[in-house]
This record gives structure tokens, sequence and C-alpha cells, in this order.
């Protein structure tokens, strides 16, 4: 599913975030990618959804090269991608329903076809009910849900989050925790950057663990 | 959740078209749809417009103005042109006849032009006839009374079927030879005089027209970059989530669209107050040259093509300043 060879990323100043990273995630794992903060994860995701381009190797996807792909393709590449943030990015002129159903809309789903998925994706995350709201209104936990029927309404083979737990007290954790656990076991390749640790350990999954821009151990 | 597995082969190849065709993915999407959203963001677009209706009409009166003026300054134009038109199409020669031809001779005179080669048709003025029409015309009447007789020749008016300026001289130096005639006249330098000055407000008008139209242009410009830069977040969003460069611009080529167009109804508002403001001294002034003539107004042609230009204007302001700032705006 993912496959970085040899990927290393500079920014401009200097700052190596990436340095020689080489690893393969298969299809339908569920694997974690821990570190300090500044270690580079979220480098390596922004590598994958290329909100960053590689300064050095290359990047699969599904087994395209993520290097050959141009500007104007990145966004059909990024729709089969879903990414949860720590902050969410929600829009928060725009109620529930209108934010979970963004990215159908963006792929020309009709009209009814929309409605279905968003109520679907919205009882997956247990927010039934909540479609009229406006994000302001809810908890962080069930903001971070929204993110989460977002990501996932589209249905996309690939599941990125960057620190979705961040925020959140050990309970609400764990109930999203259990939420990717259930994506990936109906078939969804997930990755989830955190630096819960604690987590991590009780998980028993793949671990990426990344220092200083340097994978270190990659077990499973 | 068991077609999860099946959407991984549309998984974007090197080759898959990319052009803005995010409606055509093989997952549902249709030309249907694709239309459906491009009326929802129309939609869309102008509400956001009414909701915010007082700095949205401040906008559309600014482009009003600028698409008003030349469009009033075009129609006073136009109306002169066509008020010549009717008044004095071709140029007239006037025949004065020496004082000794009589009225009998004067009329067999004039029937005698009236067969002449280049003459439309002719018309005789006796001095008695030619002094009524003075007095009713002139106002100086009364100046008239106090004079021992009627100093007014008679004329014959003839209206030519030659334009030429050559062959008119040639048809004038003709007429003169008649030993009937005192004197011809052509009033022909004037209505030349007047048609250079129309052309030239014709040039001036065009030329004001261009740069009210940059302006417009500029100022939707500037909008749209203001409200880009307000939605700013939500651009990042919808990159993020897969959003194609034209769906991300889509709203703002809307936008564009309803400021010059409700720029464009409003300037056809503010032309039609204008021509009513100006119908009553343009009648008075009209009647005082005894003539009938009513002030055209824009006409629902000209109306339609002047909403058409303004929303064409609106587009093209955003097109100039979305391509200028919307690549500039990525995730971060």
């Amino acid at each position: 599913m993912i496959r970085f060879d040899e990927v290393s990323k500079r920014y401009p100043g200097g700052k190596e975030a990436l340095s020689r990273v080489s690893f393969e995630l298969a299809d339908q794992e569920m694997a974690f990618l821990t570190g300090h903060s500044g270690a580079g994860k979220s480098t390596l995701m922004k590598l994958i959804i290329l909100m960053e381009r590689p300064s050095q190797g290359q990047v699969f996807v599904q087994g395209a090269n993520l290097n050959r792909v141009s500007r104007r393709q990145v966004p059909h590449l990024r729709r089969n991608v879903g990414v949860v943030f720590q902050n969410h990015q929600l829009l928060f002129d725009r109620t529930v329903y209108d934010n979970v159903a963004l990215p159908l809309i963006i792929a020309g789903y009709q009209h009814r076809e929309i409605g279905r998925r968003v109520r679907a994706a919205l009882s997956k995350v247990g927010l039934s009910g909540k479609e009229k709201q406006y994000p302001i209104t809810l908890s962080g936990g069930e903001q971070q849900r929204v993110g989460i029927a977002r990501a996932v309404v589209n249905r996309p083979p690939l599941l990125l989050a960057d620190e979705p737990t961040g925020n959140l007290d050990p309970d609400l954790s764990r109930e999203i925790m259990d939420l990717f656990v259930q994506f990936n076991q109906v078939g969804v390749t997930v990755m989830i950057a955190t630096h819960d640790l604690e987590l991590v350990n009780r998980m028993k999954r793949t671990q990426l663990i990344l220092n200083q821009g340097r994978l270190e151990v990659a077990s499973a | 959740m068991s077609e999860t597995k099946r959407r991984v082969r549309t998984r974007p190849q090197g080759k898959e078209s990319p052009a803005g065709t995010g409606a055509s993915q093989a997952s549902g999407g249709s030309i249907a749809s694709w239309a459906v959203n491009h009326m929802i963001v129309a939609r869309q677009s102008l509400a956001g417009l009414l909701d915010t209706f007082v700095s949205s009409l401040m906008t559309w009166l600014v482009i009003g103005i600028a698409l008003a003026l030349p469009t009033i300054l075009y129609l006073l134009l136009a109306n002169v042109g066509e008020l010549t038109s009717t008044f004095e199409g071709k140029p007239r020669i006037s025949v004065y006849l020496a004082d000794q031809v009589t009225v009998d001779e004067g009329e067999a005179f004039s029937r005698s032009l009236d067969r002449l080669e280049g003459v439309a048709s002719t018309k005789f003025i006796s001095p008695d006839d030619a002094l009524t029409e003075f007095k009713a015309m002139s106002g100086f009447g009364d100046v008239l009374e106090a004079l021992p007789g009627n100093p007014l020749p008679a004329v014959v008016e003839v209206v030519p079927s030659v334009e030429q300026p050559a062959e008119l001289r040639l048809l004038v130096t003709g007429l003169s030879s008649h030993p009937e005639v005192s004197r011809v006249s052509v009033d022909l330098e004037w209505v030349e005089r007047l048609f250079a000055l129309l052309t030239l407000g014709e040039r001036f008008v065009t030329a004001l027209a261009f740069f009210l139209s940059l302006g417009v242009l500029l100022s939707i410009g500037n909008t749209i970059r203001l409200a880009i830069e307000n939605r700013r977040s939500e651009i990042e969003v919808v990159k993020l989530v897969g959003g194609t460069d034209s769906f991300v611009r889509r709203p703002f080529l809307y936008l564009g669209f309803w400021y010059g167009f409700g720029g464009a109804v409003i300037a056809v508002v503010m032309v039609e107050a204008s021509l009513v403001f100006l119908g009553g001294p343009v009648d008075r002034l009209v009647h005082s040259y005894h003539d009938r003539f009513v002030l055209s107004g824009l006409g629902p042609g000209t109306a339609i093509t002047l909403m058409i230009t303004g929303g064409l204007l609106g587009v093209l302001g955003a097109v100039v300043a979305v391509s200028r700032h919307l690549h500039a705006i990525e995730p971060r």
C-alpha cells in the first residue's frame, strides 16, 4: 500500500526532517508511527498525501510513484486517502452534515448517494442525529469523530491519522482507537501517528519509530 | 464497508486524465451531478452576497456607476445621431430666386429642376409662404411687421439624389448658371462638422468605456481577492480532501459573475432613471424646434447586452484574481 524507498526530506534552511527512510506497509495493515515531536512524523504523512515532496528517494502509494504525479493529479490521488488531523480541520461555518459530505461533493457523487453515505459514516462514529449541528457546539471528542467520518465517508483504501487522540482523555482515546481498529478489520489500511506510547504498546501492531528523521525500528 | 477493497482499483495512474473533471470519477459521478454542483455553487454564492447585502450593494453601486456612465453617453450620442438623420439625413440645397421672378415663373422653374439629373425632389416656397413660416418659427414676427415689404426671396428647395461632395458641387454649379437664380446655398458644412463631432464623441465614449471596464475588472478582482483571503482555511480543507483547482475556483468565478451582473442591473436602473430625468428638458428643447422627437432608451436588447457584459467582466476579474492568488494557498 505504502512504500518508502530511501526517502529524505530537507526543508529550506537546511533542517533535515527525514533522512533515508525506507519501509513498506502492506495492504490492510495497521501501523503506528511514533517518535518525539519534531521527529518527522508529520513530514512523513505529508509526503504520502503530497502536501510535501521528497528531496530524495521515492514514495509509492498503491503502486503509484508519487514523484511522477503532476500537480493537477494531486487532488485525484488525495481522494483515495482519508486523513484525520489533530486539529480536526473542520469548517466551522458549516453543519456536521456539510463537513462530512465535502469529499463526496468534490468527487461528484449524486445527491441521494451523498445523503446515504454521510448518514452511514456519522452512525459509524456514533454521531447520528447531530447532522444539523455546527462543529462549535460539539465537544473535542465529537469534533474528532466528525473528522474521522469525513475521512472515511469516501471509503478510501488508506486512512492516515496525525495525533488523532492528541487532546483527548484516555477513555475517549480508546474509543477513537477502537474505531480505527474497526475500519482496519473491514480492509482499510491504517497508519496512525501518535506519541501515546502506552496506547501503542497495548495495541500490539506494527510500529514505525522515528528518531530525528531516521526510522529506527520497524517491528510487528 | 465491503466495497472498500473494490475501490482500491480506482487508484491514480500516471496517465489518468487530470483535467478538472472531478465529477467524472468512476464513483457515481456524472455530468448531471456536475451540473447540479454548478447550480448549487451559483445559488450559494448569490445567497452569500445577499447575506451581506449592504457591503455587496456598495460593490454593485461602484460597478453600476462605472457601467452606467459610458452607457448614458453612448445613448445620448445615438439619440443625437438619430435626430440628425431625421432632420438632415441628406444635404438640402436652397436655390434663392432673383427678385424679378414671379410666383408662376418660380413654380415652373421648380418643376423644370425636378427633371434634372441628380435631383430627387423640389419644393417651391413663395416669398409669402416663407414669410409665414419664418414668423412662426423665429419669433421675430413683430420685427417683420415693422418692415415696409416682404424682404424674403422665393426659394426652391432641392433634395439631391446624389451624395458625393464632387457630384453635389457639380449640381450646385449647374443650378447657379440659370438666369432665374440669384444664389445657391448648400447646408453641407454643418452636417459634416456635426458628423465629425459625433465620430469624435463615439471614439471618446469607446475609450471611456474601455477604461471604466478595466476599472470594473480590477475592482471585482480586488473584491474576489479579499473573498479568497477570507476563505483561506476552507480552501485548504477542500484541497486537502481532494478538491481540484477547478472545484476550488468555481465559487469565486460565480461570485465574480454575480458582482458584475448585479452591477449591470444597477447600471440599467441608473440609465433608465437618468433618461426619465433628462426626458422633460429634452422634450421642451425639441419642441422649440417644432419637431417631434422621443428620447429613445436602452431597449431590451441593449439592456441584456449590458448585463451579459457585466457578468463577463465579473467572471474575467475573478479569473484574474483567482489565477494570481489561489495557487498560493496550499494546505499546511
